[in-house]
């Protein structure tokens, strides 16, 4: 057997609780998800954390690596871990259930305030709207259109750490995809959610959404186009 | 209304960054053989287009600083919402009474 070893600090308990270490057998490939597993299957079987899909689908296995939010599933560990030390804790700016699981609520609702349901312009008796693939409005959503609701990008803004109003990226990058959606009814609506108390103003645009996005979307990006629209306008032509 | 303020924002920046560089333009032709307050008073008294420009001045100023401050003082001090607003219109008094003082002592 290999007789290399992981060292694996793994937050237990709630908000005060503490880290606790477990030896895992270090392997050429593994993901902090697969080490998770490991630890719980072998020696902690009490020990609580999310994930569904563990290829980067479903955006449940999200946790701090090593000081960073990462998704577990897919981060390699001889990518993040320290001198054979990985430190595993539950997401920040979310409450703290147990372990490495935290309540998402406050995240999901901070997409509802964004104004980010979706609500059609047209019935069902007439014919499905068609949606040029290559117009620009259509391109600009695209580009901002994969999130996985990962709360990666959450857990790394900076301004939700001081501000817990502050609607944060991923539900303003909804908003975004949405205003520029021609078959959106409340495009108005969206948008005014989206500027108002605790909305896109008070982005700093410092980026660590986009940089620590799995998916490689640019949540200030779709920040920046709202602010930008604050000054042109809607465009109205659809 | 962040929006209103947002906006008011910007573009009070935009022609701020305008003025502010007619502004040392005219300080380095004013410089040019020494700086006296008759020949300052000379170029500014009567003179309604340079009154013009500086009360604009002061009124782009007076409405892009304090919704700065607004924003600093809501990050950054837990004060409610409405102390942080007078305060804020209170600022932008100050800034207009002072800086229109100075305007009209040149004119
Ligand atoms: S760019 Fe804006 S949303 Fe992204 S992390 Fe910074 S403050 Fe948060
Ligand atoms: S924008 Fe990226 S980091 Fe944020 S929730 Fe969506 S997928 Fe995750
Ligand atoms: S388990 Fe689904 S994204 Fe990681």
């Amino acid at each position: 057997m290999n007789s290399k070893q992981l060292s694996v600090r793994i937050w237990r308990g709630k908000d005060n609780g503490g880290l606790e270490t477990y030896q895992v057998p270090a392997r050429e490939n593994q993901t902090v998800l697969d080490v998770i597993t490991e630890v719980q299957r072998l020696h902690a079987p009490d020990l609580a954390y999310r994930f569904a899909c563990r290829v980067g689908v479903c955006g449940s296995c999200a946790m701090t690596v090593n000081g960073k939010p990462r998704w577990t599933c897919r981060t390699h560990v001889k990518k993040v871990a320290d001198e054979g030390v990985l430190t595993v804790e539950p997401l920040r700016n979310l409450p703290r259930i147990k372990d490495l699981v935290c309540d998402l609520a406050p995240f999901i609702d901070t997409w509802q305030k964004a104004g980010a349901p979706f609500s059609g312009n047209q019935t069902r008796q007439q014919p499905p709207a068609t949606v040029d693939p290559n117009s620009k409005a259509r391109l600009t959503a695209d580009a901002a259109l994969q999130c996985i609701n990962c709360a990666v990008c959450y857990s790394g803004c900076d301004v939700v750490n001081w501000n817990r109003d502050y609607l944060g990226p991923a539900a303003l990058n909804r908003a975004w995809t949405l205003v520029n959606d021609e078959r959106h009814g409340q495009r108005q609506q969206t948008f005014d959610q989206a500027f108002a108390d605790g909305g896109c103003g008070n982005c700093h645009s410092h980026g660590n959404c986009t940089r620590l996005c799995p998916i490689e979307l640019s949540p200030s990006q779709s920040i920046a186009g709202l602010k930008r629209l604050a000054l042109t306008g809607l465009d109205k032509r659809y | 209304m962040e929006r209103r303020l947002f906006v008011l924002q910007r573009l009070s920046a935009m022609l701020l960054a305008l003025l502010v560089f007619i502004h040392l333009g005219l300080i380095l032709f004013a410089v040019r053989d020494g700086l006296s307050a008759a020949e300052i008073l000379g170029r500014t008294q009567g003179n309604i287009l340079w009154a013009t420009f500086y009360g604009l001045f002061v009124l782009l100023v007076a409405i892009h600083a304090p919704i700065g401050v607004r924003k600093v003082l809501q990050e950054w001090t837990g004060l409610p919402a409405s102390t942080i607003n007078s305060v804020c219109w209170g600022f932008a008094l100050l800034l207009l009474v002072l800086g229109f003082r100075a305007v009209a002592a040149v004119v």
